[in-house]
């Protein structure tokens, strides 16, 4: 019998160590569809569930699996489920519908190579923007993109807590790479690892609206079988949750929803900055690509090069403003990326043409080879 | 002589149990509907589960409406999903009864793997299906139970598929009670769901009901009334149109036109439920737990 806490250090693969992460947070519900190559995430948590008193169920697909943890979640239980590409998209419909009723829930998405079937096997970083954007209607979402088995665990309790704290899906964006690495994962005594609750219903059931938001623009929750009269409604809502089906509701419900996210984006985003002080390129990465990055960045420091990076640990909401703030100070942003170009086109917005960026697009299948960087580095100062 | 009504208050007969914030609401004169809702609310009444352990999950369509306009724990999900999103609701906190109340479409078309396989791992959920024949809310489109011939807005020269027979796809699947009645038995509805409300497992209660805009109109019946009225009367073949039998074989209760709908309880048996069996397969630990043992040696090297 092991603890919801594994305090120690270990050896431990990327996928197992979101699974720590996650019981470490309190998750006790996990719903999921086996998918190359997130499926250890699922095995481990089916084997480890029962052990803290949680439940795992196994779903019929993943339209399925995202629906059943935003359940459980609505009864008052930390929930979590993990896939890759093709499980992803299926995931859509209802991560909406997480958006919508407000639903702390989180999913690992373990990239791999797209699009459709793919690369099961393989590396891939193609589904940023589809993280983003990938619900149909306007929505804000937080997203983390670890690089490390220490990262999959430490940010998957991050992304609970983001979950928790703003009432909404939170994604753990890794890809294959760092879900597959095996390293050393330093997990904390209980007391050192911070945990965040949903703030809960305090006014008498009489007086609760699910929907009514306090100055942080998150609304106070109820549980299922708290004798609230919960009342969460996927049509466009009132504070009541009664179905308006107007353009004011409507504007209403998707600003608050919008600005609870937008408004704290200084508290949410994370970045790591190596170098940036006298960067006159600034290499702008996520996941496996800031690993191996990092050796085209110190091989060129020792060419004279000054090269920077900015690791983006929450690649959403996008921290837009240090972009803005290094566009006055740099020659170029360069953004490698297993993919044909997406948080490229992020940095490039909030760049503004201020400077140029310049995209580095790595074939997904592939780790990405640092060579290739260093290359893109030497002709980006030129 | 005229009633004194003075000091009377206009009140719903199911206040305490409906939200009178959703009136007007949006179903159609004739629907049958209200029937059923009303009947699984009156079923419910007639259990002794508590009011704020009763949750119910919806679809899309115009049953999807009716999780909101009860008052209780009430979720309006995505279409397909609520018997997935009731799992979940269930599993989460196994204390509550759970209801999932949707329509033929939702419920057999999008959402057909779902219910298979909710059925399949007998989840402890109590699924109502309102069978209309067709999609309402989008117009009287064709769906999976559309009968054979039947005109609908996408079947103009009659409908071509092989429908589902509901009674035998849920006994098939494994639900542990499985009946189907029609808008005209509201009291049996009523029992039906406090009978399979007090039952472990998937239960299955299928309602054949009217739809007099979407399905009635291009197929000539006429009101919500007359539909029932033509089922019972002009499918008939064997005398009387609504056979009302007990542990009838669902394998023969397909609704076709010309042929007599079969109502009534067709499965009624006990087996374990998911959770028995996943609490079954995980007692052990939780034996260890409790007895506060050390942890067993962990699955990764230090």
């Amino acid at each position: 019998m092991r603890s919801d806490v594994l305090t120690g250090a270990w050896f431990m693969n990327g996928d197992i160590a979101a699974a720590e992460g996650a019981l470490a947070a309190g998750c006790r519900f996990f719903a999921g569809y086996p998918i190359t190559p997130s499926t250890e995430v699922a095995e481990r948590m089916a084997e480890r569930l029962p052990e803290v008193g949680g439940t795992y169920i196994q779903m019929e697909d993943e339209l399925a699996s995202m629906a059943a943890i935003l359940g459980a979640s609505c009864a008052g239980v930390k929930s979590m489920t993990s896939t890759s590409g093709p499980g992803f998209s299926l995931m859509m419909e209802n991560i909406g519908l997480g958006v919508m009723l407000e639903v702390p829930a989180v999913v690992v998405n373990v990239q791999r190579g797209g699009p459709s079937t793919g690369l099961p096997t393989l590396v891939g970083q193609q589904d940023m923007m589809q993280a983003r954007w990938g619900s149909h209607g306007d929505y804000d979402i937080i997203a983390y993109c670890p690089n490390s088995p220490q990262e999959m665990f430490d940010l998957t309790v991050k992304a609970f807590n983001a979950a928790e704290r703003y009432r909404v899906p939170v994604f753990l964006m890794a890809d294959e790479s760092v879900g597959h690495m095996t390293e050393r994962v330093t997990i904390p005594e209980r007391a050192a690892i911070p945990l965040v609750n949903r703030k809960m219903a305090t006014v008498p059931p009489s007086e609760y609206q699910p929907f009514a938001a306090d100055e942080d623009l998150v609304p106070a929750f109820a549980a299922a079988g708290q004798g609230y009269a919960v009342r969460m409604e996927s049509l466009t809502h009132d504070e009541r949750g009664r179905p308006v089906l107007t353009s004011e509701a409507h504007w209403t419900l998707l600003q608050r929803l919008h600005n609870k996210i937008a408004m704290h984006a200084h508290e949410i985003a994370e970045i790591e900055e190596l170098f940036t002080e006298d960067a006159d390129i600034v290499v702008v990465a996520y996941g496996i690509t800031s690993r191996t990055v990092l050796r085209a960045i110190e091989q060129a420091r020792e060419e004279g090069l000054r090269v920077g990076l900015l690791r983006l640990i929450t690649p959403w909401p996008f921290p837009a403003w240090r972009i803005v703030e290094l566009a006055e100070q740099v020659k170029a942003f360069l953004v490698p990326e297993v993919n044909l170009g997406q948080m490229v086109l992020e940095v490039e917005r909030a760049a503004a043409g201020r400077t140029r960026t310049i995209p580095l697009a790595y074939p997904p299948g592939a780790i990405p080879a640092p060579e290739r960087a260093l290359q893109a580095i030497r002709e980006a100062v030129k | 002589m005229t009633p004194d009504l003075e000091g009377l208050q206009e009140i719903h007969p199911r206040e305490e149990l409906l939200r009178a914030d959703v009136l007007p609401h949006i179903w159609c004169p004739g629907c049958g509907l209200g029937i059923v809702l009303n009947a699984y609310l009156q079923g419910m009444e007639k259990t002794d589960i508590p009011r704020q352990k009763r949750a119910i999950v919806s679809g899309i369509g115009c049953s999807g409406r009716a999780a909101g306009m009860t008052k209780q724990d009430s979720y309006h999900t995505t279409h397909g999903r609520p018997i997935a999103f009731a799992t979940g609701l269930k599993l989460g906190n196994p204390d509550l009864h759970v209801t999932v109340f949707s329509g033929d479409g939702d419920l057999f078309a999008i959402g057909g793997n779902h219910f298979i396989h909710a059925a399949r791992r007998n989840v402890d959920l109590k699924v109502i299906c309102i069978n209309n024949f067709n999609y309402g809310m989008t117009g009287g489109q064709a769906g999976p139970t559309t009968p054979a011939k039947a005109k609908t807005a996408t079947t103009p020269y009659g409908n071509y598929e092989h429908p589902f027979n509901l009674p035998w796809l849920a006994a098939t699947c494994g639900a542990v009670y499985v009946a189907r009645w029609t808008t005209l038995d509201a009291r049996r509805i009523r029992d039906s769901v406090a009978e399979a409300a007090q039952k472990k497992g998937f239960t299955f209660i299928e309602v054949v009901s009217p739809c007099p805009v979407g399905y009635g109109r291009p197929n000539r019946i006429g009101s919500g009334l007359d539909e029932m009225k033509f089922y019972e009367e002009k499918w008939e073949l064997r005398g009387d149109n609504w056979i009302i039998q007990e542990g009838a074989n669902p394998k023969e209760a397909d609704i076709d036109l010309g042929k007599a709908i079969v109502v009534g309880k067709f499965v009624d048996i006990e087996k374990p439920t998911f959770l028995d069996l996943y609490r079954a397969q995980v007692a052990p630990l939780d034996a260890q737990r409790r007895n506060g043992e050390k942890p067993a040696a962990p699955a990764v090297m230090e």
